[in-house]
């Protein structure tokens, strides 16, 4: 880092620099102080330490299923441990981190700062979601020591309600509350963005990860019930015996997967859609330029929730549905794909006359265009009817979401988290060892997943125990692969955590962004804003900050 | 630069089995790969482009060389570029995958049929000249195979990558997949859906064999009873002849050359009767009622296996007359023996 040129990390002198007096952190102590918070920027934190738990909970399954993979025979673990080895991580990476994960953190923290609010509109309803959150992850936590749960995490009927003997119900409650938590957090997003913007913050000049946000809200409030409900009925016919899904008391097994379909898929936007707002900042900030077609990049938001509501059946292409209904989610599937295009193409342009610097969370940023990328467009392959029949069910379709879900939304929410580090803490992360966990990451990911996406079209299927022998020489890659990606998750949970006291002072603004997060003091104050701002600027508008700079200097000096 | 000895035996053995694509061994694989090509090229064209521009405006407008950023509001015409090709792009992708669909999912019309049962966790096929196989499939190559299949516990999916089909076998329905192979060759049947325990267990193997070879094979290895024979066995311990015994005045309507017919049901509708009618109307008969006859048929669900089903429906699909229904008919009220196909063992 030499120059001024290379770098817009602009901190305060660090000898003279100090951390704020009085802050959201110190304002009171103890740990009751945290349990009892209403204020949104304590409730993201304690988000953050569980979901980072989760995380390296699922992380540990995942490194577990391809140590087991390595070889062709089934060596390492017993075929029920493996079983429920990816039903865990499935049921914990997708409803306990991928899910929560940038809204329940950065946006809980960041959303009534943005928009200009002291907090959420319900602070204690969002306290009620991470609790909700939590007792949905203890049970969760409940059936993995009690026995564990092998259903998948798509609790498929009637497998999971007559053949297997585990913890279903126990995960599905856990589930089912856990549920509620994201439902909270998006009704709470709404109603704030609704109703307590600061003046002058039209909804034109909201920044675009507060629309993401909006869109993913949306889909959390009308997806979730639906999962609610088809838990819920899962869980009656296994203890009940109800007969809604079961075909010999005249129940229809599919109806099972429409229903859980319903919500899932709209999930994978739920999980995506944010980390699309964390890209928007970051590559606005780290080009010091406005987004490309902001209209453009808020619409395919909203755009993307709306339709995604009609594709579920795309997971049901081989299922025996009627082919003409095949035939319009097929279509509706194409359709879905172009938004998310068009963010890719406006994020690229936002670069075009920039003034672009490499800091960390812009590493991630490229990472996740890039992935994304392949991962979307593996998606177009999935939605092509004739094409899913042979990829659908094998590795292809493992590859094809790890690469949205992990290359997309992990990537995402490093980034994120690398960004807003600073202003949650007020301390720098050490930036040449985020840059190498950011590269590591991203060589890992791609060497763990894109020898999957070849094993998928030779045909291997996905949440096999065993393999034909042929396969192995992919599986060893994609192991090595993983090996290198655990060492880059790992890394940053190491140094951030150093950085909380050994960082530099951050001081307000290091990155000189726009956001309204970042005219006030790092680690915010308790209310944020000591006045409540008026807006008078859109997003992005890097000349109103230029002026707002000099005109500070003048005042101060 | 020196390969470990063992890697590169590796690698040989890699490429030579040409690891990359499964091997096309029915008629439809050369369609499903030409589809695959080309989205694999739009995919790299795609991943060529957002690389270029990315790494192009970065190295062009790194900070070091472009100090001040020129701020740009958007652009209508690149907006809709970039929705139109991409719209454009996808569409021709849905049009000819649903191409495919239909041509995977459309057995030809002489296509000869065999049944898969599936349960956890092996598959069962059922050829109705009587031969029966577990974990093993065998097939002529040359002539269309359609396969009708059904499961008797929970999803399961019968997957041949080779011939890049696919279809998902359900608990209660029938559903169908036809291929026809091309090369002969042993290939893999895997369970794609998973199934519980020992889900990756639930594998076989398909043999093609050229025509004469599967001809030896079906001699060698029928078990002297055809499906038919043994849903006839079946119609007559049930009791099945004591209605649909094709007299005028029977209690049950009359079952010959009622397969592939238009039926007109008591509750008004018109259905065609295939194999999932028959089955369905032997489990649930009282939503199945022939117009002009009682509902007076009691449910057989959980009476008679999905094999004992697929039995029964082979010997309706094959009663053009009541010949044969009447002389069982005879046979079980009477002591007299059955004039029986050699080697038929009596009920």
């Amino acid at each position: 880092m030499s120059g001024t040129t290379s770098t817009i990390v602009n901190l305060p002198d660090q000898r003279t620099a100090t951390m704020p007096k009085r802050d959201y952190l110190n304002n009171e102590h103890g740990l009751l102080s945290w349990l009892f918070t209403g204020d949104h920027k304590r409730i993201a934190i304690l988000y953050l330490i569980s979901i980072t738990f989760f995380f390296f909970l699922g992380g540990i399954f995942a490194g577990l299923i391809r140590l087991e993979l390595l070889t062709p025979q089934p060596d390492l673990v017993a075929s029920d441990t493996y079983n429920k080895l990816f039903s865990l991580h499935g049921i914990i990476m997708i409803f306990l981190f991928l899910v929560p994960s940038v809204p329940a953190t950065l946006g809980n923290f960041l959303i009534p700062i943005m928009i200009g609010a002291k907090d959420l509109a319900f602070p204690k309803i969002n306290l009620l979601s991470w609790y909700l959150f939590m007792t949905g992850g203890v049970l969760t936590l409940t059936a993995l020591v009690t026995g564990g749960v092998d259903t998948g995490w798509t609790f498929t009927t009637p497998l999971s309600t007559h053949y297997l003997n585990t913890n279903v119900v126990t995960a599905a409650t856990g589930i089912f509350i856990a549920g509620f938590a994201s439902i909270f957090t998006g009704l709470n997003f709404i109603v704030t963005i609704h109703r307590m913007r600061a003046p002058g913050m039209t909804w034109f000049r909201m920044p675009l990860f507060v629309w993401a946000n909006y869109a993913a809200s949306i889909l959390m409030v009308l997806g979730t019930p639906v999962l609610a409900i088809s838990l819920v009925l899962v869980a009656l016919e296994r203890t009940l015996g109800l007969g809604v899904f079961d075909p010999t008391k005249g129940g229809d097994p599919l109806l099972f997967q429409h229903l859980f379909w319903f919500y899932s898929h709209p999930a994978v936007y739920i999980m995506i859609l944010p980390g699309m707002g964390v890209i928007s900042e970051v590559i606005s900030t780290f080009s010091r330029k406005r987004i490309f077609g902001y209209t453009a990049v808020a619409f395919s938001s909203v755009a993307i929730a709306l339709f995604g509501f009609f594709v579920w059946e795309h997971h049901m292409f081989i299922m025996g549905v009627s082919n003409y209904s095949a035939l319009v989610f097929s279509l509706l599937t194409m359709l879905v794909a172009v938004p998310s295009a068009i963010k890719i193409f406006n994020w690229a342009f936002t670069l075009q006359k920039g003034s672009i610097t490499f800091e960390t969370p812009m590493l991630y940023a490229f990472a996740f265009i890039g992935l994304f990328t392949i991962g979307g467009m593996t998606g177009v392959f999935l939605g092509a009817l004739g094409m899913d029949i042979h990829l659908t069910e094998t590795y292809f379709i493992v590859a094809h979401f790890h690469y949205v879900m992990v290359g997309g939304m992990l990537m995402a929410f490093l980034g994120g988290i690398h960004f807003w580090w600073p202003k949650m803490f007020g301390r720098m992360y050490p930036e040449s060892l985020s840059k190498l966990s950011a590269v590591t990451s991203f060589i890992g990911f791609n060497l763990t997943f894109m020898p999957q996406f070849v094993l998928g079209y030779l045909g291997m299927p996905r949440r096999y125990h065993a393999y034909p022998p042929e396969f192995q020489v992919l599986n060893v890659l994609s192991t090595a692969g993983a090996t290198v990606l655990g060492v880059g998750f790992l890394l940053p949970v190491l140094y951030l955590g150093w950085s909380l006291k050994y960082g530099a002072i951050a001081g307000n603004n290091p990155w000189q962004a726009t956001g309204l997060e970042w005219q006030i003091q790092s680690p915010p104050l308790t209310e944020n804003f000591t006045e409540i701002p008026i807006v008078t600027q859109d997003a992005y508008d890097y000349e109103w900050l230029a002026n707002k700079t000099e005109h500070e200097v003048t005042t101060v000096g | 630069m020196h390969i470990s000895p063992v890697l590169w035996q590796f690698l040989v053995k890699w490429l030579h089995a040409s690891a990359l694509f499964p091997s096309e061994a029915s008629t439809i694989a050369p369609y499903t790969d030409a589809l695959y090509f080309f989205l694999l090229l739009i995919t790299l064209i795609g991943v060529v482009l957002v690389g270029a521009l990315v790494f192009g405006f970065s190295i062009r407008y790194r900070a070091a060389r472009n100090p001040v950023a020129t701020q740009v509001e958007g652009s209508t015409l690149l907006e809709a570029t970039w929705t139109i090709i991409p719209l454009a792009l996808f569409l021709v992708t849905f049009v000819w995958g649903a191409l495919l669909y239909f041509r995977i999912y459309t057995p030809p019309t002489n296509s000869m049929n065999i049944y898969i049962v599936g349960k956890q966790w092996m598959w069962k096929a059922e050829h109705p000249g009587g031969q029966h196989e577990i974990n093993a499939l065998h097939v002529p190559i040359g002539r269309p195979v359609q396969l009708t299949m059904i499961s008797q516990d929970v999803f399961h999916s019968f997957s041949i990558p080779d011939f890049r089909v696919k279809r998902e076998v359900i608990p209660g329905r029938y559903s169908t997949v036809w291929f026809e192979a091309t090369d002969a060759g042993t290939y893999h049947i895997f369970c794609t859906q998973y199934c519980g325990t020992a889900h990756s267990a639930m594998i076989g193997d398909i043999v093609a064999m050229s025509p004469e070879d599967y001809e030896s094979w079906t001699k060698q290895s029928t078990s002297g009873m055809s499906l038919a024979q043994n849903g006839e066995r079946l119609f007559a311990s049930m009791g099945c002849n004591s209605c649909h015994s094709g007299n005028a005045a029977a209690r049950g309507p009359n079952l010959a050359g009622v397969y592939g017919s238009k039926l007109q049901l008591a509750n008004g509708s018109q259905v065609l009767v295939n194999d999932a009618y028959l089955r369905d109307a032997i489990l649930n008969p009282s939503q199945h009622v022939t117009a002009g006859y009682a509902p007076i048929m009691p449910t057989y669900q959980g009476q008679v296996s999905e094999d004992g089903l697929i039995d029964l429906v082979e010997y309706i699909k094959t009663l053009d007359n009541n010949y044969r229904v009447q002389q069982t008919l005879t046979t079980s009220q009477s002591d007299k023996v059955a004039p029986t196909t050699p080697g038929m063992v009596k009920p």
